[in-house]
């Protein structure tokens, strides 16, 4: 059963839409949250665990000191306020992916709270969204549940379970609720969720790929009739695993309750699950407030203290913060104005740099991402971050092109190549028989041809007019078939003639 | 057989001196702890598992060593060859593990718990698991799915619980040393009970990694034994940081077998607390506990009273964070990744189906009793109430420790209030079995350490006393300096330790069947050796 929607324009025209996010950062430390055990991703499974992470009879928790600092690091990038002290709380609960039945996680004691971030939107204007705390939490194991229509639980024949996830530090980062985004709402999600996953990337405290779980949002939406101060129901759309999806999923759930709205229907508060292929959403778990998770603090961790020289110390090590370092490199790289927002806004700033530092210049890295990449991402649907092109194809392509071997065209087509998993650049230009004439011998005859159709340009040039070779040049592009190197056959046509270029 | 009963009638301490003599083997001592555990255990039901194999191998190992001589025997742990029961709370690589409930039953641990390490550090033959109320939730050991433990001095009685098969092996001679866990006194009532000495540490002073958790912000491990010393030198392997246990003490652990051996009251201030004795106590106790009293003052030790005010608000505050973390505590336990699995007899097969009559069949009502009672009393609305109110008694509770300690260097006090009771007698009333722990409590809401040693027989059914010392947080050896006098003062007057008066068990007479004469007083038993 499909829900009804209304048209987006319409909700707009209609509602005030009210955001909040919670958005699971999963950090890159050695070892688990509590346990010696490696935080390892995509090993086999029930491999990267120990008694710990099984909840084994007897076992004990230690925090790991990373996470705390890592934790730290991301409050204070996220201008949060950090907790002198504060604990760890259990979140009881029976389900097979927590081994302790039972998640410990911070409850009324973040580590970080009281904070924001400033977000800039296309049109370059800044909205700032309130952060209200990040805490820390273990993350549970994965359940694959086998058989069944769904997917989930209910209904499955068997489940499989896999506790390498168990344990793995996680930071929650909750935003106040978000008011006056308007119709800008679905951008402001997506840019928001960019913005988490720019700053713990930068920190280095996460390997950040959405596509892997490092970062994930459980989005919430309400709508409330524009002029009324009390939120709507909301519902919460969990584990939307890409920028993109954010958006869709926004969007979608803003015209899904403005069309339960105005059938005169109250909203229902639940969870909702993302469907990538429809970009819809079906319905959850009911979710009432009343939930009852018997939190206590967890008696087996004794209090986290956080000196304040400790946070000082933390706060010297923090990268730029992102909107500093992106007025740094737009400088370094010399693009316009509207050159760097589209970049940022195609969300291809991180892709340039690394191309860049793999050794492009600023003007062939963004020729490729905007001029090819991003292009072909909106094509496949994806983030243009996850096509499959990594910086060192894109400066070996140039090179080519540089060196004369291929020319513009021919890269491009090299690069579906690439896509396609047809093999690296030279592999491809080799089976697709792409290369460059750059034989003198095939190009001489053929200008020899040119010149000889031509007397009068070639007169032309001899006395002193090289602007007219551009004829010359393309009847010998004509004659291989766009398969020389332009450059080349200019430099051989005024040797030809014994003109200086 | 004779040299046997003397061999296992010896301290931990003198054993652990024939071994560096090499006047005896391991092999020998050890064999004859495996003899009478064969020959009385049938008895005592002490044991729910006996490591023979094992035992053996780490006692030969540990007599290849000191017949090799040079630096490796030199090395030897003091009470290497010394061996030792575990209460079946621990887990232990090779050995099940039940923690006296059918939910783990067959259930083989793949690690060992921080102390259990220690101990085959110090190549100690590990004899087997001891028997205790199911996850150490009772103070009779009659909580156990596999059948209660026996009182060696009266087999119709109760041992003290939750470690009643420890000190009951303890007793009966079936094992020099025992490890114990204290969550309310499960090591110090049992120690009373049956004439034997239980160590609860201060809290971190032990690590808890390896021992199942009842209530985690209380639970300890500790040594059992028959002498104070020879829980002095047990306390001694088992204890200092162990970076595996969040709230292990970092500091070095103290000389406490110093403590023991060089025991001095002299000049000490000792603290009766005015609301652990008298009214609800039993008049043999309170006899037991005037004569110690006596003999300290009579060693040079200050006698004074102190009041405790909060310490009545103890048992009750106890009765809801104790369940409370057990609730949350014992969830893993549901026949998902370990242990019994019980599926539901009919509809369907769903996991929470699966779960719920595991727990079912698995655990016993003591259990089910206080995961329900923690479950209400963490439940949104009763939180503040019920867990919030009785963290704040701790606080109060702390604080009387702290003033009372502030004018005294010790604190003493009966360690039960009754002498063991009949099985049975208290099972189906959960508050007269609750009352056991009244004495023991406060110390595992304070963190204090705590120890009990026999105090004597009670006039009036000739079972043993236990006499509790007190000290403050992290004062473990001020236990074992006084402990230690007051033990040689009292054995004087006894003529020799008070197990010696226990029925042997072996051989059937009927001077045997029946208790010794009221003993302690000094009328009865002149101290003439």
């Amino acid at each position: 059963m499909t829900d009804a929607t209304l048209s987006f324009e319409e909700a707009m025209e209609k509602y005030d839409p009210v955001l909040g996010f919670e958005v699971h950062v999963e950090l890159n430390t050695k070892t688990k949250m509590f346990s010696s055990a490696p935080n390892v991703f995509g090993d086999e499974p029930n491999t990267n665990v120990n008694e710990v992470d099984l909840g084994m009879p007897g076992v004990l928790p230690v925090v790991n000191k990373t996470a705390i600092e890592s934790s730290i690091k991301i409050g204070l990038a996220l201008n949060c306020k950090i907790a002198e002290t504060c604990r760890f709380a259990r979140k009881n609960y029976f389900y097979p992916d927590t081994p302790k039945n039972f998640q410990t996680s911070q409850y009324d004691e973040p580590i970080a709270y009281d904070g924001y971030l400033d977000i800039e939107l296309a049109d370059g204007t800044v909205f700032r969204v309130e952060i209200e705390r990040a805490h820390m939490e273990e993350d549970a194991g994965k359940l694959t549940h086998m058989g069944g229509a769904t997917g989930r639980i209910q209904g499955a024949d068997y489940s499989l379970v896999d506790y390498n996830r168990s344990g793995v530090p996680l930071v929650e980062i909750v935003t106040k609720p978000i008011e006056g985004a308007g119709s800008r709402a679905p951008e402001l999600a997506k840019a928001y969720v960019a913005a988490v996953r720019e700053i713990v990337k930068n920190l280095g405290v996460s390997d950040a790929k959405m596509e892997r779980g490092n970062v994930r949002c459980d989005a919430n939406v309400s709508l409330r009739p524009h002029g009324r101060e009390r939120f709507g129901i909301r519902s919460e759309t969990k584990n939307v695993n890409s920028l993109r999806a954010v958006e869709h999923a926004v969007r979608y759930e803003i015209q899904r309750h403005a069309a339960v709205l105005d059938s005169g229907e109250p909203v229902i508060q639940e969870t909702r699950h993302w469907h990538e292929d429809t970009r819809t959403t079906t319905s959850g778990r009911a979710k009432s407030d009343a939930d009852d998770y018997r939190y206590f603090p967890e008696p087996d961790l004794v209090p986290i203290t956080a000196s304040r020289e400790w946070v000082e110390e933390l706060r010297a090590t923090l990268p730029e913060p992102p909107a500093a370092r992106r007025k740094r490199l737009q400088a370094d790289w010399g693009y316009s104005d509207l050159e760097f927002r589209d970049v940022v806004n195609a969300g291809v700033m991180d892709e340039i740099e690394e191309t860049i530092a793999a050794g492009a210049t600023p003007t062939v890295a963004r020729k490729w991402w905007m001029g090819e990449i991003v292009g072909r991402a909106k094509n496949a649907d994806v983030d243009p971050g996850q096509l499959g092109v990594n910086p060192a194809t894109i400066v070996e392509l140039n090179k080519m092109v540089e060196e004369g071997k291929i020319n513009n065209k021919m890269a491009s087509e090299v690069l579906d190549g690439v896509l396609a998993g047809e093999g690296t650049p030279a592999e491809i230009v080799e089976k697709r028989g792409l290369a460059v004439v750059s034989d003198d011998g095939p190009l001489l005859e053929a200008i020899d041809a040119a010149l000889t159709a031509q007397p009068d340009v070639a007169d032309k040039i001899r006395g002193g007019k090289v602007q007219a070779i551009g004829a010359i040049v393309g009847g010998v592009m004509k004659a291989t078939r766009g398969q020389a190197d332009a450059g080349r056959v200019r430099e051989l046509i005024l040797q030809r003639l014994g003109v200086e270029g | 057989m004779t040299e046997n009963n003397e061999l296992i009638r010896l301290s931990a301490a003198a054993l652990a001196d024939k071994l560096a003599a090499r006047e005896v083997t391991s092999v020998e001592v050890t064999q004859a702890y495996l003899d009478r555990i064969a020959a009385v255990d049938g008895k005592v039901h002490a044991f729910l598992h006996v490591n023979t194999e094992e035992a053996l191998a780490v006692a030969a190992e540990v007599d290849a060593i000191r017949a090799a001589g040079g630096a490796a025997a030199e090395e030897l742990h003091a009470l290497a060859g010394v061996p030792i029961a575990v209460k079946d709370l621990i887990v232990t690589i090779g050995q099940p593990t039940t923690a006296g409930s059918k939910i783990l039953e067959g259930w083989y641990s793949p690690y060992d718990a921080t102390v259990v390490e220690r101990l085959r550090a110090a190549k100690m033959p590990i004899l087997g698991k001891t028997n205790l109320d199911e996850f150490a939730m009772g103070s009779s050991t009659e909580h156990s799915a596999y059948g209660p433990t026996h009182n060696p001095w009266d087999l119709d009685r109760i041992p003290g619980g939750s470690g009643g098969g420890s000190a009951a092996a303890v007793a009966a001679f079936e094992a020099p040393l025992a490890l114990g866990t204290d969550t309310g006194g499960s090591i110090r009532q049992p120690g009373a009970v049956t004439g034997t000495v239980g160590v609860k540490p201060t809290y971190g002073g032990v690590s808890r990694y390896g021992a199942i958790a009842m209530a985690s912000s209380l639970d300890q491990i500790g040594p059992v034994s028959r002498t104070v010393l020879d829980s002095a030198l047990l306390h001694q392997v088992i204890g200092g940081h162990d970076p595996r246990d969040s709230t292990s003490l970092p500091d070095p652990i103290e000389d406490l077998v110093a403590a023991a051996r060089t025991g001095n009251v002299q000049g000490m201030k000792i603290g009766i607390i005015k609301e652990l004795h008298g009214e609800g106590y039993q008049a043999g106790v309170e006899n037991r506990f005037n004569e110690s009293l006596e003999l300290l003052r009579g060693a040079g030790a200050e006698i004074v009273e102190v009041s405790c005010p909060n310490f009545k608000y103890a048992l009750g505050a106890y009765y809801l964070i104790m369940p409370s973390e057990a609730s949350s505590n014992l969830a893993k336990f549901d026949g998902v990744r370990y242990g019994l699995r019980v599926l539901p007899e009919e509809g369907p097969l769903t996991i929470e189906r699966v779960m719920g009559a595991t727990r079912a069949a698995g655990f016993g009502d003591e259990v089910k009793r206080r995961i329900i009672l923690g479950t209400y009393a963490l439940s949104a609305g009763y939180y503040d109430a019920y867990y919030g109110s009785a963290q704040k008694v701790r606080t109060l509770i702390q604080r009387d420790f702290e003033a009372a300690f502030a004018k005294v260097d010790v604190l003493i006090s009966p360690t039960a209030p009754t002498t063991a009771f009949k099985l049975g007698e208290k099972l189906n009333d959960p508050l007269a079995m609750y009352l056991n722990d009244v004495a023991t409590i406060p110390a595992n809401m304070a963190g204090v350490p705590g120890l009990s040693l026999p105090g004597g027989l009670a006039d009036e059914d000739g079972l043993p006393v236990g006499i509790q010392l007190l000290a403050p947080a992290r004062q473990d050896a001020r236990l074992y300096r006084v402990g230690a006098v007051l033990e040689s003062l009292l054995e004087a007057q006894w003529g020799g330790p008070l197990l010696d008066r226990a029925p042997s068990l072996t051989a059937p007479s009927p001077t045997d069947s029946a208790p010794a004469v009221a003993a302690g007083a000094p009328a009865s038993h002149g101290g003439s050796h």
